[in-house]
């Protein structure tokens, strides 16, 4: 299955892209993809905590399941205002 | 009305978009950058906003209608800057019209702390000395 994985600010600068596509098995949780994208990045995976997950749009956990075509971001925490 | 981008935060056009001849309140915040964080001395030179700007736009949408099932018939007008803000304008504005004063200050508050503990939007912030840090909300 192809998705969309959009990254931002902390994460965009730790993960080494901003937005890119990724090939992943079709039973994949968020967090499988989590794990899978921050491997390589110690500080990414302290903020495991702290970070929020949007599939399509749309908050949810990291137990939720993917599908083809998904746009997924990975949200750290917001600074708005 | 809401609007999510690099243009400046324009007050007018936010206050016209609340207004109504049934109205008889209207309350504008402004939140506007600062030159120091809370807990760190080092002098702010410039900041940032990055933003989901799609998530972001369906936040404030949502934010609004929180408000108005709170504090009843009601207008709000969200707005947030991207990019980089020079210190001292303006980075988010909220504009609420409303029958009675009461509902549009509360509602006023309610939507600048929902915006600021949820929104997808993110600061940060490069000090003179040229260090960066990203800056994440505190609790209100």
């Amino acid at each position: 299955m192809a998705l969309r994985v959009l990254a931002f600010a902390r994460l965009r600068e730790l993960l080494g892209f901003g937005e890119r596509s990724l090939d992943v098995g079709s039973s994949a949780t968020l967090e499988d993809i989590w794990t899978s994208l921050t491997a390589s990045s110690p500080e990414a995976v302290r903020m495991r905590a702290s970070t929020r997950f949007a599939r399509n749009g749309v908050i949810v956990d990291g137990a939720t399941r993917v599908a083809d075509g998904d746009e997924i971001a990975l949200l750290p925490p917001v600074g708005g205002g | 009305m809401i609007a999510i981008g690099p243009e400046p935060i324009d007050v007018a056009a936010m206050i016209a978009a609340v207004g109504s001849p049934a109205y008889g309140a209207i309350c504008t915040f402004l939140g506007t950058t600062r030159e120091t964080s809370p807990g760190d001395d080092r002098p702010v030179e410039a900041l940032e906003y990055e933003a989901y700007v799609e998530l972001a736009r369906a936040d404030f949408e949502s934010i609004a209608a929180e408000a108005r099932e709170r504090y009843g018939p009601l207008r709000i007008a969200i707005a947030h800057r991207t990019g980089r803000v020079a210190l001292g304008e303006a980075s988010v504005g909220i504009a609420v019209g409303s029958p009675h004063r009461g509902a549009a200050f509360d509602a006023c508050e309610f939507a600048i702390n929902t915006l600021k503990a949820r929104a997808p939007i993110w600061k940060r912030e490069t000090y003179r000395d040229g260090g960066t840090a990203w800056i994440a909300n505190t609790p209100s």
